[in-house]
This record gives C-alpha cells, sequence and structure tokens, in this order.
C-alpha cells in the first residue's frame, strides 16, 4: 500500500502548453526513499514542486492526480491543500545559504512552522528546536539558536534545514539536492544524517538529485527521468546493476567513478538521446 | 629544451585579510598558499585537487601570474615568471591559457562566437587571419560552422564549455590550465566535455593542469595528481598509486567520501 501516489501527472508551461511533466505516475511505500534522478531539464525538481504546490506562475499542472495517504491533494481547494501540506510534508533545499534568511536568527527559522502551522507556544517550539539541532549533531544547539546564518559554515546550515524540516514530524519530506553545493567530505556526513534521521523517525522521502552515487546511499527505489517522462523505475540494486533502458545504462556509464575510470565518464551516446527523446514525445498523441 | 615545462619552487601567497582589519590598523595577512614545490612534466596531465578553501584555484591563478605571489619563483619553459614585468611575458601569455568553470560569463555577450574566439588573437595578427584561426579552432572543437555567428546565451553549457576550449587552443598554447571546468555540468555533458579535452590534449601534445573537487575525474584524466589541504601540498604521486595506496590520512578520506552507484559500498 503506498503513501505517496502520483498517477499521470502532467505539467505544462501556461500560454505555449509546452510539457514539463509527461503523465508522471510514481508510489511510495510509508517509510520509503525514492529517488528522482535525470539530468537537469529532466523535470525532476518539478514532481517536487507539484507535490508542495509550489510551481512557478508560469507552469501549471494540467492533469493527473497526488494522493497522499487517504488524502487526494489534486482535489482539494487551493486552502484547505496548504493547510493539508503544511501540516504534513516539509522540503530540504539545495542550497543551505539561500534557504534560510540571513536577517533572522537560526532559532526563529526552526520553530516558524511549530509555532505558526501547528500553534505550539514558544517556550514547548524552542525546546523542540534544540532537541532536533542536537539530533542533527550540532554541539552546541542554544549557541547556534542565536545565531545568524553567515555564521555557520555550509554544512552546519545544511543540518540547520535537516532540523527544521524533521521539527514538525512530517510524514513526507522531498529533499532537493540537499548535498549538491557541499564538499564531499561533508557531503558524507549530511547523507549519513538524512538516512539517519529519515530512519528514526519513519519518514517518507523523495530525494531529487543528478548524483547516482547518493542514490545509491540512500534510497530504496529510484525513477529515472528524461524530458518529463518516467524512462524506468526500478529498485536500487536492479538499476545500478542491470538497469532495464539504454537510457538509464548510458547515464550509468558516464557517471564518473574511481574504482572503474575505464568503464566511466562515457559520453551519452546520441542514438540513446534521440530514442528517448522520442519515446517521452510519444506520450504526448 | 628541459623535460620540466613548469617548476614551482617554494612558492607563497598572502592576502590581507580585511574582514579582521582594525580601523586605521593594518590587516592581519591570511597565507592561503605556505610554500608549495612541485614540477609539471612536459606533455603530462596533472590533477590539482582539493575541497573548497584549500587554495588549488589560487595555485593556478599563481602559476598563470593572474594574482602576484608572495613569495617562490614559478619557472615556466626554462623562464622565471614570477620575476619578470608583465611587458616582458607576452609570449608566456600565449603560451599558457586558461579555461574558466563558466567561460563565457565575463565576456561580452554582445559579440559573437566567433568574435570572442579572435579577439585575443587581433593583438598579434590581423582580423581576417585571426577570424580563420578562431574558425579552426571552431572546428577542432566540434562546433558547427554556424555557430560562429551565434551569441553565448543561445548556446548550452556544454557548447560554452567547447567555446571556452576553443578560445584556450586557438592561442596555439603548449600549457592549459583548466579551473573546474566541468564541475557545472550534467554528467552527460560533463563526459563529452572531458573527453573533448583529452583528445585535444593528446593530439595537440599538450600540457594540462587540471583543477577539480572531484577526484573521480581526475582519476580518469590526469597521470599525476596534487592534493591540497589549507593551503599546502599533502600528497603529490602518480594518479593510479594516489587512488590504490594514498599514503596520506586525508587523501584516504576525500576518496572514501566519493559516493559510488553501488548498492555495497562500505560507508
Amino acid at each position: 500500500m503506498s503513501f505517496l501516489t502520483i498517477q499521470d501527472l502532467d505539467v505544462r508551461l501556461r500560454g505555449s502548453g509546452q510539457r514539463l511533466l509527461r503523465g508522471v505516475s510514481l508510489e511510495v511505500a510509508q517509510g520509503q526513499v525514492h529517488g528522482l534522478v535525470g539530468e537537469s531539464g529532466a523535470g525532476k525538481s518539478m514532481i517536487g514542486k507539484a507535490i508542495l504546490d509550489v510551481l512557478p506562475r508560469s507552469v501549471e499542472i494540467a492533469g493527473g492526480r497526488i494522493t497522499l495517504g487517504e488524502t487526494d491533494l489534486t482535489a482539494l481547494p487551493a486552502k484547505a491543500r496548504r493547510h493539508e501540506l503544511g501540516q504534513r510534508t516539509a522540503l530540504i533545499p539545495q542550497d543551505p545559504l539561500t534557504a534560510l534568511n540571513p536577517a533572522r536568527r537560526i532559532g526563529g527559522q526552526i520553530t516558524d512552522r511549530l509555532t505558526r502551522v501547528l500553534g505550539w507556544g514558544a517556550a514547548r517550539a524552542d525546546a523542540r528546536a534544540v532537541e532536533l539541532l542536537d539530533e542533527v549533531q550540532i554541539s552546541d544547539p542554544a549557541r547556534v539558536m542565536k545565531s545568524y546564518p553567515h555564521e555557520l559554515s555550509g554544512g552546519m546550515r545544511q543540518r540547520v534545514l535537516i532540523a527544521a524540516a524533521f521539527a514538525a514530524e512530517p510524514e513526507l519530506i522531498i529533499a532537493d539536492e540537499p548535498t549538491t553545493a557541499l564538499d564531499v567530505t561533508v557531503q558524507k556526513q549530511i547523507l549519513k544524517m538524512i538516512a539517519a534521521m529519515q530512519a528514526a523517525h519513519n519518514t517518507t522521502m523523495l530525494f531529487v538529485t543528478h548524483d547516482l552515487g547518493v542514490v545509491a546511499r540512500v534510497c530504496q527505489r529510484v525513477s529515472v527521468l528524461f524530458a518529463g517522462h518516467v524512462v524506468e523505475d526500478a529498485d536500487i540494486h536492479t538499476l545500478l546493476s542491470v538497469p532495464g533502458h539504454p537510457y538509464s545504462q548510458a547515464l550509468l556509464s558516464a557517471t564518473p567513478r574511481y574504482d572503474d575510470p575505464r568503464a566511466s565518464l562515457r559520453p551519452v551516446p546520441q542514438s540513446v538521446i534521440d530514442a528517448t527523446r522520442a519515446e517521452a514525445e510519444a506520450h504526448d498523441v | 629544451m628541459s623535460e620540466v615545462l613548469i617548476a614551482v619552487r617554494n612558492l607563497e601567497v598572502s592576502l590581507p585579510d580585511m574582514a579582521h582589519k582594525l580601523p586605521m590598523g593594518r590587516a592581519p595577512m591570511i597565507h592561503i598558499l605556505k610554500g608549495l614545490n612541485f614540477d609539471v612534466p612536459r606533455g603530462s596531465v596533472i590533477g590539482i585537487v582539493g575541497e573548497s578553501g584549500s587554495g588549488k584555484s589560487t595555485l593556478g591563478r599563481a602559476i598563470l601570474r593572474l594574482i602576484e605571489p608572495t613569495a617562490g619563483t614559478v619557472i615556466f619553459d626554462d623562464e622565471d615568471i614570477t620575476h619578470t614585468r608583465e611587458k616582458s611575458l607576452r609570449g608566456f601569455r600565449q603560451k599558457a591559457q586558461m579555461i574558466f568553470q563558466d567561460p563565457l560569463s565575463s565576456l561580452n555577450p554582445r559579440h559573437t562566437i566567433l568574435g570572442l574566439i579572435a579577439a585575443p588573437l587581433t593583438l598579434r595578427m590581423g582580423r581576417a587571419e585571426a577570424r580563420t584561426r578562431a574558425a579552426e579552432a571552431l572546428e577542432m572543437v566540434g562546433l558547427p560552422a554556424n555557430f560562429a555567428r551565434r551569441y553565448p546565451h543561445e548556446i548550452s553549457g556544454g557548447q560554452r564549455q567547447r567555446v571556452g576550449i576553443a578560445r584556450a587552443i586557438a592561442q596555439r598554447p603548449t600549457f592549459i590550465l583548466a579551473d573546474e571546468i566541468a564541475s557545472g555540468l550534467d554528467v552527460s555533458s560533463q563526459a563529452v566535455i572531458l573527453s573533448l579535452l583529452q583528445d585535444l590534449v593528446r593530439d595537440l601534445g599538450l600540457t594540462l593542469a587540471f583543477i577539480s573537487h572531484d577526484l573521480s575525474v581526475v582519476r580518469r584524466l590526469c597521470d599525476r595528481t596534487i592534493v591540497m589541504e589549507g593551503g599546502k601540498i599533502v600528497e603529490d604521486a602518480g594518479t593510479a598509486a594516489l587512488f590504490t595506496r594514498p599514503s596520506s590520512d586525508y587523501t584516504r578520506a576525500l576518496i572514501d567520501a566519493i559516493p559510488l552507484p553501488v548498492v555495497d559500498q562500505l560507508w
């Protein structure tokens, strides 16, 4: 029984009608981490934005259904949908610097959601924030609560955002390239932390990334996207050992690997790109 | 002609730390490069890796004398380029070229691709000759002739990087410094750009220094790799050996932190 279900999601550019997502379907069981991989423009972030109802104004949902538990989000009126999303979902964004307000102390930025959306008292929210900062292994939570974003390193800021995402115990977290801006050693710590937090809180996660190595560390299942179309949906073992779609195979061979340099960094053949594009566009008619 | 194209000796770069400058006082100095020594053999491909703030880009800029070293020397093609006046660096400026992460962001958006490649050549030759040579370079990086009349904003990231490479090779250099040239690209464009660079370096007999934060890319491309941390070289070894038997704990940690697309990696 899946917890997050997306059925035939179509997203288009207003006006021109250009298709950004072409009948995307996926199912994520409760407590699972599902990866969305693909290159820039493939639509992987667009799926997360459609779920969270934060699509750019120039873009609209032209069809399909998004269901969270028993709730059909797409059928709800806008206000009720926002309320539902605020209560049950959270986002871990890519860039920890722009996601935090530079003029506000960290504490308030973590507790916002607790006080404003869930209606908690300030003292209770603060205590919860300190608890969460401790859980993401920030050594002096009380001090960090009073700090401004520029006083923290990139890795620290990303921990703060992870703490903020988990603070209200959401049922679904969407992580949008959360480690792309980080150095590899910091990325490793952050990925381990996200995996540990996800397991401890049994949160369902949708994990957007372009890096198949990252997917292998955190996801149980993966959808591979190309031109807004899911070309393959497989469990992580299958995708990495016997990828079913030629595009998935090509993407895997293009990924740099220090353990097998000759079999890595292979350009994706134009024939594969053309065939995959034709397959995606065939969905339009 | 010696075997060594570039010899770096006791290279130091320090800059004033304006964030900690007191009013009316002198700013304390930050030591960015702390006495580096290494050679780049002619015709080799050398990787310079490290995390952000390790000093790898500063090192690249100091080698090309785009910033003034505080101490030490860089010998390029048997010539000391650190203690000469800018005027006498003309030959060096042509022989040593740089490719940036986004090579077109700093160039005039109102010039065509061909114009951008030809511009630096016009210092040394007539306009017509410069444009012919620019067109040749465009062909060498595999861009169709009709790209010549396009503008930077009309082309994709991978194509912009090809233009960056064309701009460098049009100068007929002996040495190219590539600073994070594949970092902003998707894996498929990354693979295309790196194999193009690799082929050109081999065919033209160039020497290449490749600065990157990505060790797996360096593994594929470089004969030798220098690992930097906090403005120092922590390891300088053949690339294959560096990966199989890293001598420093820092290198080991960097390698171990790279996520591989396999499910059974021990983390």
